[in-house]
């Protein structure tokens, strides 16, 4: 077991290597001078441009730069916001909560909703209730994020206000930031009604962010399933007499589930960079809505920083993932 | 459904939390549109960081009047101009607080310490303070203000003196700038020796109406009404921003009552605002214009005929009804008519292809020619679609003859080739600073601007001239009459094409009493009150 986590350890090092050069160099490839685009219309003069230029090591060669980027992450510095002055490592813990309880609740969404509908459209293959949660998966697979986020959000938020429209909690709470996750916070706070408040808040953007991929864990449950149930050792166990239900959930399950955790593996990486959209639509202040300001404002800092530490939390899980496959599945850590 | 079922534990688990009342105190909800780069105004040059730090959390020695793009007395009671306009003394406020923070308690009032330090920091390089927090003062120095102060002199704890190099009339207008907001001189004093300074970049005090209490980026900015505030405590308790960047989700959060002010609507949904009756849509003239610049360095723009024809071949009223969709104005002088010194009497270039085509022939391009049309990526107040204005100008000067490529690049190279002269003719467009004509006719179209702001690369002597005796003079109805004249020989020479002045709206939820759009783009809230 160890010699497996070693041997995908050691393929996570030139990974490395190769998303800070990537980012290193698409970010600049990208036309745009950070400081022109800071200055807008108003313009910096050429001095004063040589000079921003200076301060923020722009006039440098760019292996030096690249050099000084890498040295510093090294240390653990992923250098400074162009925009707000602050190290990116610390508006990145300050935003992340945000984005790890919204993907959190996504990704529960997702599982408690696609796993036993998956399963029991594979059971009752060929039924109504297959074919509607086929159709139902195919429709919220292809559903664009912001669209189907507006469509509830003016049917439940306007119309029907069950749910508030945007934003953590309700403005009339003021909770002291103190784990940045606001469920625990609101808990924290003691303040009464800030708890449903913030989970209330939690409703909406968690079924935007967790249909996609609820709809690929159904449809892969699914498939996976009905490939198992056709195996010899499925009839076996039939004809010896166990109960179906055992023979669904401990029979079959155990070996469907091995596609289904890798595909819920890649969505965990899909979820955290497709929060993008979610986060921008319902203004929450997650770490997707920050990068993207931060393209657009050529903030090279927090593009190369924050894009080294999703990628480096995306390879974590799949780890993580890889790893649980070998408890589930022993032979995968004994082959090579 | 779901929403029951999540429901149901919540509430068991909010039973099991502590309980106290929530509080009941008044609170004002702005829905902004993004988060504010930082708290030192500055250092930025956005609207969105401007509202969130100078317009609501501090004062300057002037203000402009709400609603007006006039200076009132501010944190300066008066003052007085030498005869040779190179000596501005300012007497200030008495009594005046500062706010406190959870480290810092102010141990005195105002005075002209504070007024020293704010500007010495953004002027003197060997200020100790200018290089913290990366110091650069993009407004001060875009404002030129670095060339025009010679000295800052203290007279007594109430009096400053400003000394210029130049006689300088709009020197005023900059400092009722957000730039030269002021800053507690005894906060700076107190971070430098815990070894902090740049705190009072992230946790400043200022002397305005509200304190900010708490700050989540992407999220809210929370303040509390200031006790003291000199001109009395504001009317509600809290003002909350609510960042909402989707222009959408802000609409759907106003009429959900979640927010009760919301800025930059979209187009779209304007109609819609206007029937609902729990809303209020007002309006204003924005303080903008949208132009396209003819390089006038390139052939065959040098020549004036061809500016003239060209003029005259673009259909305004047809873009407005397009790009602007009814929230647009047709502009005919390069300041829109908000501003003082607007000169109605200058006629414009009504659509006429048929004469176009003729001064074309005198000019000699009687086949016409083949040109390019740059277009923005952006989306820009003054335009809110660059791409779409080009198409429709490329249709029209194609009747007369003219060939038009459409040319676009991303924002900042756009900026930075522009500059430089790369165009033959450019969209683009101004919003203004301080309400001061100097702000955008000389910023615009002086020759001192050619190879910088000055899109037409245009210096005429004449146009010019009037501009520099405007500067030099602090008499008011003197200065109109020279911008007048100006704004006439602009539209005979015609560098550019005056395209349109965009129209600002703001809803506003109905129990919001006392809100005024303020016309350089800021969103006060001190003078809100909430009806029920």
């Amino acid at each position: 077991m160890f010699q497996f986590i070693f041997r995908r350890l050691s393929l996570v090092i030139p990974t490395f290597i190769g998303i800070t050069l990537l980012t290193f160099t698409l970010i600049r490839l990208i036309p745009g001078d950070p400081i022109e685009v800071m200055a807008g219309e108003r313009g910096v003069s050429a001095e004063r441009h040589a000079e921003l230029s200076a301060q923020l090591g722009f006039d440098q060669p760019l292996y030096i730069q690249y050099f000084n980027y890498v040295s510093g992450v090294l240390q653990g510095d992923l250098g400074n916001s162009l925009v707000t002055r602050e190290p990116v490592l610390s508006e990145f813990l300050a935003l992340f909560p945000a984005t790890i309880e919204l993907t959190f609740c996504a990704a529960i969404f997702a599982i408690l909703v696609g796993l036993p509908a998956g399963i029991i459209a594979a059971v009752k293959r060929g039924t109504l209730f297959d074919h509607s949660v086929m159709t139902f998966s195919l429709t919220g697979y292809s559903m664009p994020v912001f669209w189907w986020a507006l469509l509830l959000m003016l049917i439940f938020s306007v119309n029907l206000g069950w749910t508030p429209v945007s934003g953590r909690i309700d403005v009339v709470y003021w909770i002291d930031n103190v784990t940045g996750f606001m469920l625990i916070d609101s808990i924290l706070s003691g303040e009464e009604g800030a708890f449903s408040s913030a989970a209330s808040h939690l409703i909406l953007p968690s079924i935007v962010l967790g249909t996609i991929p609820m709809a690929v864990i159904a449809r892969m449950t699914r498939s996976s399933m009905l490939e198992v149930l056709s195996e010899d050792y499925i009839r076996t166990a039939r004809a010896k007499g166990i109960a179906p239900w055992r023979v669904i959930v401990i029979h079959a399950l155990r070996n469907a589930l091995i596609p289904v955790i890798t595909v819920i593996g890649l969505q965990v990486g899909i979820l955290l960079s497709g929060a993008i959209l979610t986060e921008t639509v319902f203004a929450w202040p997650g770490i997707g809505k920050w990068l993207i300001e931060s393209i657009g404002r050529r903030d090279y800092p927090v593009v190369q920083g924050g894009i080294l530490i999703v990628a480096t939390i995306i390879i974590v899980v799949n780890l993580l993932v890889d790893i649980a496959y070998g408890i589930v599945n022993p032979r995968i850590r004994h082959s090579r | 459904m779901k929403l029951r079922l999540a429901a149901l534990p919540l509430a068991l688990m909010a039973a099991g939390a502590i309980s106290t009342s929530a509080n009941a105190a008044s609170t004002l909800v702005y829905c902004s549109e993004g988060s504010p780069e930082g708290f030192n105004p500055s250092f930025y040059t956005s609207g969105t960081t401007f509202d969130a730090s100078s317009k609501n959390m501090f004062n300057r020695l002037l203000e402009f009047k709400l609603g007006t793009t006039e200076t009132e007395p501010g944190l300066a009671e008066s003052y007085d101009v030498s005869a040779d306009g190179l000596e501005y003394t300012f007497h200030l406020r008495k009594g005046v607080k500062f706010h406190s923070t959870k480290d810092f308690k102010p141990s005195r009032d105002f005075n002209a310490d504070d007024v020293i330090f704010t500007f010495a920091r953004q002027w003197d390089k060997n200020h100790p303070y200018h290089n913290v927090s990366g110091g650069s003062y993009e407004y001060f120095n875009g404002m030129g203000m670095p060339d025009l102060i010679k000295d800052i002199v203290k007279v007594d704890d109430y009096t400053v003196k400003f000394v210029l190099n130049k006689p300088e009339a709009p020197f005023i207008a900059n400092l009722a700038m957000d730039f030269a907001s002021i800053f507690s001189a005894e906060q700076a004093d107190y971070l430098m020796k815990q070894g902090k300074p740049e705190q009072l970049d992230i946790n400043p005090v200022g002397t305005g109406p509200f304190q900010k209490v708490q700050y989540q980026k992407d999220s809210l900015i929370r303040y509390t009404a200031f006790d003291d505030y000199w001109k009395g405590r504001a009317q509600f308790d809290r003002l909350v921003f609510s960042i909402t960047p989707d222009a959408s989700v802000r609409y759907a959060k106003l009429k959900a009552g979640e927010c009760h002010v919301m800025p930059y609507p979209n187009p779209a949904d304007l109609a819609q605002m206007e029937a609902d009756k729990e809303i209020n849509l007002m309006s204003q003239e924005g303080l903008n214009v949208g132009y396209l610049a003819f390089n006038t360095e390139k052939a065959p723009f040098t020549d004036t005929k061809v500016r003239q024809a060209l003029n005259l071949a673009t259909n305004k009223n047809a873009i407005i009804d397009a790009v602007f969709q009814g929230a647009g104005k047709v502009a005919k002088n390069p300041i829109p008519p908000t501003m003082w010194s607007y000169n109605d009497n200058v006629k414009d270039y009504a659509y006429d292809p048929v004469k176009a085509k003729a001064l074309l022939k005198e000019a000699g391009y009687e086949d016409g020619f083949k040109t390019n049309i740059w277009a923005m990526p952006v989306q820009r107040p003054y335009n809110p679609n660059a791409r779409r204005m080009a198409e429709i100008i490329q249709e029209d000067w194609k009747k007369v003859g003219v060939d038009a490529e459409i040319v676009s690049y991303e924002w900042g190279e756009y900026l930075n080739r522009s500059k430089k002269g790369e165009h033959d003719t450019v969209l683009l467009g101004w919003t203004g600073d301080n309400g001061d004509p100097d702000n955008f006719l000389y910023v615009l179209l002086g020759c001192d601007a050619v190879g910088g702001s000055n899109r037409a690369q245009w210096c005429n002597e004449e146009f010019n001239n009037l501009l520099l005796e405007a500067k030099e003079t602090s008499d008011k109805a003197e200065r109109t009459k020279y911008y007048e004249e100006a704004q006439q020989v602009f539209k005979r020479e015609a560098p550019w094409i005056t395209v349109a002045h965009s129209v600002v709206y703001e809803p506003i939820r109905e129990e919001v009493k006392g809100y005024k759009i303020d016309p350089l783009g800021g969103h006060y809230f001190y003078n809100v009150s909430l009806e029920k």
